[in-house]
């Protein structure tokens, strides 16, 4: 061993400066959140937890939250397009808080419970009156437990009904009933998903307007419906797909 | 103690690879009688045969098969197949598979491959653990995984685990009449509960005596005390915790005499769970494997079915799995391989772990933008990847790749190679010599440590890697500095890679063909290794044209790497065993698999 060590100084040294670049840097930010005892703002948080931060680079959670980026997943809901008024606004219902459900995008075709790789999802497909299945879903369930957040329902649901949360604060004091998300539970307006996944929700409703006015060019809207029922139909009863192109 | 400067260290260049068939034709004119078949898929011999043909190829000059890859087993129909898979640390190239049928199924027996290679000693225990296997010969047959009281071997096909539903996913009661059954309702626990005939818990004692498996040569200088020996038991919740793993640990005073890894606290059986899902479902479970490296598991296993289905994927795609990889592979050495370390040497949550983890933290932000998740990533597909990379990703990563981290690397170079606190504590300590460690099949930075130059990305070079200019560091005493001087170089290495691979990625598709959740693959096998951070890891995917594999089979390198604790460990204080136990770097994720 070296009588002196002055590798161990050296190192020393070095968390010395950082100490320096971390606490003023912090003073700095509070100061500009107007007290030095308040917690970051949103704002500097974000510049805070960058690359190009020098000092420390974690914030107060939970006074502060960072935005979750936009391909954030955390536990899917099921979508649906929110009842107009004359305005185009959506109608709020007074006593719940929500949005009113104009179309429930979900037609219980059931592909999501099959590409789920721990099997949390369950569908009881709605029954019409004269017995036929019709595309709703009279029951769907989501076990939170058993969900591994990995997004697969809402990478192949060909309808775009199921999409994956931001929300990340699930914590409960209960299992059984309050973590098994129900289909009231799950409804979750296009406002909301717009609000969460701009870029996504936009992409998606330029391709459908795109393939709405490409249906709109064809004529006979009685065939155009009959199309629609087969498609539905179909996506109703999903085959094996084809394995991906090989070369 | 001379370390060599990254200048010095130069790829290494492997001569030509054997194809199966060419060492088939060898092996025939070698050992008369032994094999059955070669073709590509691998060489079928002789089951009474089998150590006489590792013996061979091993100590062939030519093939020079040196290093034990994995051996693992296929329970058939009608048969038992034991597939092993070996390679050159010498020549590189592809590993070579070798399979030998086991037609009594009743009680199958083969004789041990552990007198060829140390290797063998560890995972035949897996295979007999889980297969009901027999490996004449070996030292130390015992249950692995599993607790020495449990009834039944669960990777054979007869074989129904708790909450068993059906075959294969997806289950008919999801859809569509699925009412939700909360899971312990499902299948009540104590069906699945089966004891052993006559097996009388009270009665139930661990197996606690010493078993020599190896030559174990003497490491330290500490004088034995002569003290009685006692048995401490480490684990299973390890102060520095790396997990839930325990050691049984015979001490003569302070000194270590013996050790034995237990292993089993996190075992979920990774494998059965695979065959019940489609290929499809397989790859979020991946990623909970090495869960600090989870970008690097999905590549493996999306590499092996890839193998299967013959996709090649686009050129951007290979290129973000590249830069993937190698964030993952910094990010885990400055927090898993470095950062604690440290905090396994005593130097607990001091800055060396917390600079690493904030880096590891942005990197961490960039895999959260791009495929929606900070460790379970669940990003790469079989052909290509989830999406393609969000706006303003690459200057992110471009940042970091060409002015952060090389700063930071360099800070952490200076905490390590010029601190003689950690130069006493991991110089001559834990030391684990070439030859040892080839045969016990250790792979990545401890491997390098001890002077190997074996790195798959050059001996095998899988995706892109043989496009891009990076040297392997190697070590030369094979100690606990070394291995750790290793993975420092190697971020080096990783942020020239990034560097390369962020200048010159192109633009273009992200997937091949069509994505299906749900596809039939063509019967056959396949092996496919990367090389993870924490070692070799291979993913063995069997086959029977189904839309679930017949076999799935995990290699972990840091799981076969803890075969040499012992040997690193005898002689030392017990102090200096909570390092070394640091240095082999490992996640218990993909431990216990």
């Amino acid at each position: 061993m070296k009588l002196f060590p002055t590798g161990t100084i050296t190192g020393m040294w070095l968390v010395l400066k950082r100490l320096f670049r971390s606490y003023p840097n912090d003073i700095q930010e509070n100061m500009k959140a107007g007290s030095l005892f308040k917690a970051t703002s949103p704002q500097v948080a974000s510049e805070r937890a960058s690359v190009n931060q020098k000092g420390l680079i974690t914030v107060e959670y939970p006074e502060v939250k960072l935005k979750p980026p936009e391909n954030f997943r955390f536990i899917p809901f099921l979508i649906y397009e929110p009842v107009l008024d004359a305005a185009g606004k959506p109608i709020v219902d007074a006593a719940t808080g929500k949005e009113e459900i104009g179309v429930e995008r979900c037609t219980a075709c059931g592909i999501c419970a099959k590409v789920c790789p721990p099997q949390c999802i369950w569908i009881v497909r709605a029954v019409g009156d004269d017995g036929k299945p019709k595309p709703k879903a009279a029951e769907f369930y989501i076990d939170i437990d058993v969900c591994m957040n990995c997004g697969m329902c809402a990478e192949f649901c060909p309808f775009d009904a199921i999409k994956m949360d931001n929300d990340y604060e699930l914590a409960g004091y209960e299992r059984h009933v309050n973590h098994i998300y129900d289909l009231p539970t799950l409804m979750k307006s296009t406002t909301y998903y717009e609000s969460i996944k701009p870029t996504d929700y936009a992409a998606e409703e330029a391709a459908r307007k795109a393939k709405e006015e490409a249906k709109a060019k064809k004529p006979a809207p009685a065939a155009k419906q009959a199309t629609a029922a087969a498609s539905a139909a179909k996506a109703a009863t999903p085959t094996m797909q084809e394995p991906p192109a090989t070369e | 103690m001379a370390v060599l400067s990254p200048d010095q260290v130069q790829p290494a260049e492997y001569s030509k690879a054997f194809d199966a068939e060419s060492v088939g034709a060898l092996l025939k004119q070698g050992v008369p009688g032994a094999v059955t078949s070669a073709s590509s898929a691998g060489i079928v011999v002789d089951s009474a045969k089998i150590t006489d043909v590792l013996e061979w190829l091993k100590n062939s000059p030519d093939l020079a098969y040196d290093y034990f890859n994995s051996v693992t087993a296929v329970d058939w129909a009608d048969k038992f197949e034991v597939v092993y898979h070996v390679a050159s640390t010498v020549r590189g190239g592809p590993p070579l598979a070798i399979k030998a049928n086991l037609n009594d199924k009743e009680n199958p027996v083969i004789s041990s491959a552990s007198s060829v290679y140390y290797g063998a000693l560890q995972q035949e225990r897996e295979v007999y653990d889980f297969f009901g296997i027999k490996f004449a010969g070996h030292p130390n047959l015992r249950r692995i995984f599993m607790w020495e009281g449990f009834e039944g071997y669960p990777l054979r096909k007869s074989y129904k685990e708790a909450y068993y539903e059906q075959e294969r996913k997806p289950f008919e009661t999801r859809w569509d009449q699925g009412h939700h059954i909360i899971i312990e309702d499902r299948v009540p626990w104590h069906d699945n509960v089966i004891y052993p005939k006559n097996f009388d818990a009270t009665q139930f004692k661990q197996i606690r005596e010493i078993v020599r498996v190896a030559p174990i040569i003497e490491q330290g200088d500490s004088k034995a005390l002569k003290t009685q020996p006692i048995v401490v038991s480490v684990g299973p919740q390890h102060p520095s915790t790396h997990g839930v793993f325990r050691m049984n640990v015979t001490l003569d005073g302070e000194t270590v005499m013996a050790l034995e890894p237990i292993f089993g606290y996190l075992h979920r059986n990774h494998e059965k769970i695979g065959e019940r899902n489609t290929f499809y479902m397989n790859i979020p479970f991946t990623d909970r494997l090495d869960y600090l490296s989870g970008m690097a598991m999905e590549t493996g296993y999306v590499l092996a079915v890839e193998k299967m289905l013959g996709i090649k994927p686009p050129e951007r795609v290979e290129y973000i799995r590249v830069i993937m990889n190698e964030f993952t592979r910094i990010v885990s050495h400055m927090f898993g391989g470095i950062g604690q370390v440290y905090s396994d040497l005593g130097a607990f949550f001091t800055p060396i772990v917390i600079y690493g983890l904030e880096e590891r933290e942005l990197v961490l932000d960039l895999f959260e933008s791009a495929s929606g998740s900070r460790m379970m990533c669940n990003y790469m597909r079989f052909g290509g990847v989830w999406k393609d990379l969000p706006e303003g990703w690459l200057e992110v990563a471009h940042e970091l790749a060409f002015n952060r981290l090389p700063r930071v690397a360099d800070e952490m170079e200076t905490y390590l190679v010029k601190n003689e606190i950690f130069d006493i504590r991991a110089k001559h300590v834990g030391v684990l010599p070439p030859d040892l460690a080839v045969s016990y099949g250790v792979s990545g930075p401890m491997l390098r440590g001890s002077g190997v130059k074996y790195d798959v990305r050059r001996a095998d070079p899988y995706s892109i890697y043989d496009r891009f200019d990076f040297n392997i560091p190697v070590g030369t005493n094979g100690d606990i500095y070394d291995r750790m001087w290793c993975r420092i170089q190697e971020i080096r290495e990783s942020i020239k890679i990034l560097q390369q691979a962020i200048k010159t990625i192109p633009g273009g598709e992200i997937q091949a063909g069509k994505k299906a959740y749900s596809f039939k693959v063509p019967k056959g096998d396949v092996y496919a290794h990367i090389e993870a951070p924490r070692g070799e890891f291979g993913w063995y995917v069997v086959s029977d044209n189904n839309t679930t594999p017949y076999r799935y089979h995990v290699r972990a390198g840091d799981f076969v790497n803890l075969a040499t604790m012992e040997q690193m460990c005898v002689g030392h204080k017990i102090g200096d065993m909570v390092g070394v136990l640091g240095s082999v770097d490992i996640i218990m994720g993909s431990v216990d698999r």
